[in-house]
């Protein structure tokens, strides 16, 4: 088993300084969805820098999934130049595309997030089962199971909420934040959380948000987080319209 | 690996349909050993009826059809052999020992064979057992019988129980030789073959039951009685079949030829062995079908089987999605969905294993009983073994057929879900 060679998180703390790539840097990039109604997106320039907290703004329909695919390696640019953590993911293999993902990007979904039947602790540890160097920090702490329940008590939940039943009996909130330990854990270098907070309501949404960002800041983590409510933006640093730096077009209203 | 235990308990989430899949191969499983299983013991009791028997004499005809009737009791014979052939033959040199069997007569359902005491001696069952009295001994008296296992359990007769006997084969006897009652004077044990279900006398006492009959039928007004009928010479003109052992089986076939060759009358001997060979060359085409019919019931539920987890794939593209976001390779997935069916298929198989046997164990009396067949109760061997192996090689490669799909599925949707 070899390990792609990846950077890891000082080496890409020391290269944060101004013109250096950060977390993400796009230039020129480009990608078209195969078939005859092919959706495209292309992006003329978009960067990240580490420790930055992100809020995207991109309604349905804007190409927001085409952007976190690129993103997460899941499709990789037709063309220009895409890099994660320096990284240009469209030269990685696809296995090692899937590896560079499991091991430096946590992704919490809108919503069913967790493997129903599977108990709370296995689907937060679920992620260190694909990435080493994460399965590595947490086992520096401990096991990976007190790693587990110490994001969940740092992120809400008690332990007789979640001990001995399966996920699926979860609430949505707690879901959520479960879905949360299972990213933040052996501490990637990149948080992408897609609309994480659309299905709570607005109290729970200010006390996920809360629990979040403490965790994120307590590790020093970039977090880019969708989201169409634009209210939240006075919690990021910066606040960015995906319609703004894409363009986006179906093949069939092209001229 | 916390992988491992996921698909398990994604499995165990699925229980229903699991169980019933594997039940499904199971009976399947079972289905295919269990045919194999009757074909093989079908084969060692036909096997095992004759040993030690190097030929079987009859009138001209085919050697499945003189086998089947001088050995296994089943069809008639299409004549007779003369006395004076008989005797030709035992005087030839190359014989060791002969012994001759009458066939004709029955009593309530079971035939009666006609033979000399030598049979008691000569006869040997699988692999060279020769018979043995439960009680009683072979029979002395003109108009003694020895009968074997199952006449003596069916119809409840033992040493010493007066019997009379019929002319013809039906159980129900419209002629009864009812002046000359027979005495049960010996009692077989049971052998798995044909002989349980058959009643010996001497070839005197056929002679004697048919001294005053012609054609079949009693000849009005003279009765000759038993008594007067043990003072007479009882010649055999006639016989059914002999069985002969040479002194060296290097003659084998040159007395055969020479039987059948024999200018007087028109005869037939066969090589046991050889006759059986013949037997499963025209029954083989059944067998075949038989083994082809139960591996289809296989393809059938491995079928069933990959519908199911074809079925379950769509519900499942949210743990697929949720896998891939976490870093799982689509080749993750694929080798997910395969276990899955190598998991199912091999449960199915191992519970198939299982419930044949349980089911041999206990069934085995009453198919000894009902069928005259005993399956042999051993471990399955290595051809059972590959076959066993061939299933679940097939339920793997059917099994890809989901997992292609789900590896298609889960690069195309990536992380995004649609439901």
């Amino acid at each position: 088993m070899s390990t792609p060679a990846v950077p890891l998180p000082e080496s890409t703390k020391s290269t944060d300084a101004i013109g250096a790539p950060g977390i993400i840097s796009m230039s020129g990039v480009s990608f078209t969805w195969p078939g005859p109604h092919g959706f495209s997106l292309s992006v003329e320039s978009f960067s990240l820098a580490a420790t930055e907290r992100v809020l995207l703004i991109g309604p349905s329909g804007s190409g927001k999934s085409t952007f976190l695919s690129l993103l997460t390696g899941i499709i990789t640019p037709s063309s220009g130049r895409l890099e994660v953590l320096g990284t240009d993911i469209a030269q990685l293999s696809n296995a090692a595309r899937d590896r560079f993902r499991a091991e430096h990007i946590g992704i919490i979904f809108q919503m069913f997030n967790l493997l129903p039947y599977g108990s709370v602790i296995d689907n937060v540890v679920l992620p260190l089962s694909f990435a080493e160097g994460r399965r590595a920090r947490t086992l520096a702490r401990g096991t990976s199971e007190d790693e587990a329940r110490r994001l969940l008590t740092s992120l809400g939940l008690q332990r007789a909420d979640y001990e001995n039943v399966p996920a699926a009996n979860l609430s949505v909130g707690q879901q959520q934040r479960v879905a949360a330990a299972r990213a933040l854990i052996g501490q990637p270098e990149l948080i992408i959380a897609d609309e994480p907070t659309s299905a709570l309501d607005r109290d729970l949404q200010q006390a996920f948000l809360d629990l979040l960002f403490a965790e994120i800041e307590a590790a020093g983590t970039t977090l880019i987080m969708v989201s169409h409510d634009e209210s939240l933006g006075s919690r990021f640093d910066r606040v960015v319209r995906l319609n703004e730096i894409a363009i986006t077009q179906r093949k069939g209203n092209a001229s | 690996m916390i992988v491992a235990r996921l698909a398990l308990q994604s499995l165990r989430n699925r229980l229903g349909t699991a169980l019933l899949t594997i039940l499904a191969i199971a009976v399947s499983v079972m289905l295919l050993l269990g045919v194999e299983k009757v074909r093989m013991g079908a084969r060692q009791s036909f096997t095992d009826t004759i040993s030690g028997t190097d030929l079987v004499v009859g009138a001209r005809s085919g050697a499945i059809q003189l086998l089947l009737y001088s050995v296994f009791r089943i069809g008639n014979a299409t004549n007779n052999i003369t006395w004076k052939s008989y005797e030709d033959i035992a005087k030839r040199p190359e014989v060791d020992w002969i012994v001759p069997m009458s066939l004709g007569d029955s009593h309530r359902g079971f035939r009666l064979l006609g033979t000399t005491a030598d049979y008691f001696k000569r006869y040997k069952y699988r692999h060279g057992q020769p018979l043995a009295f439960a009680a009683g001994d072979p029979f002395n008296d003109l108009f003694d019988v020895v009968i074997g296992a199952d006449v003596a359990a069916t119809l409840g007769y033992d040493v010493g129980t007066k019997i009379v006997v019929a002319h013809g084969l039906g159980s129900v006897a419209f002629v009864e030789h009812e002046d000359k009652p027979f005495r049960v004077a010996g009692v077989l044990q049971k052998t798995g073959t044909p002989v349980d279900r058959t009643l010996l006398v001497s070839l005197e006492a056929i002679e004697a039951i048919h001294i005053d009959w012609q054609a079949g039928m009693p000849v009005a007004g003279e009765t000759i009685s038993a008594d007067a009928v043990r003072k007479m010479t009882l010649n055999p003109k006639a016989i059914t079949a002999a069985m002969v052992g040479l002194k060296s089986k290097l003659s084998t076939f040159k007395l055969q030829r020479q039987i059948n060759e024999y200018s007087q009358e028109p005869l037939s001997a066969i090589i046991p062995g050889a006759a059986l060979q013949e037997l499963w060359g025209l029954v083989g085409t059944a067998e075949t079908a038989l083994s082809v019919v139960s591996a289809m019931v296989v393809a059938t539920a491995l079928l069933g089987m990959v519908t199911t987890i074809l079925t379950t794939l769509n519900e499942r593209r949210r743990e697929m999605a949720i896998l891939r976001s976490v870093g799982a390779r689509p080749a993750t997935i694929l080798g997910l969905l395969s276990t899955e069916a190598v998991v199912l298929t091999t449960a199915g198989v191992a519970l198939g294993v299982i419930l044949l046997y349980t089911a041999l164990i206990f069934l085995n009396p009453a198919i000894d009983r009902m069928y005259g067949l005993q399956l042999n109760i051993d471990p399955p061997a290595a051809r059972e073994w590959l076959t066993l192996a061939a299933i679940v090689l097939a339920g793997f490669l059917a099994g890809l057929i989901p997992a292609l799909r789900a590896y298609r599925l889960s690069v195309a949707d990536g992380m995004t879900v649609r439901t």
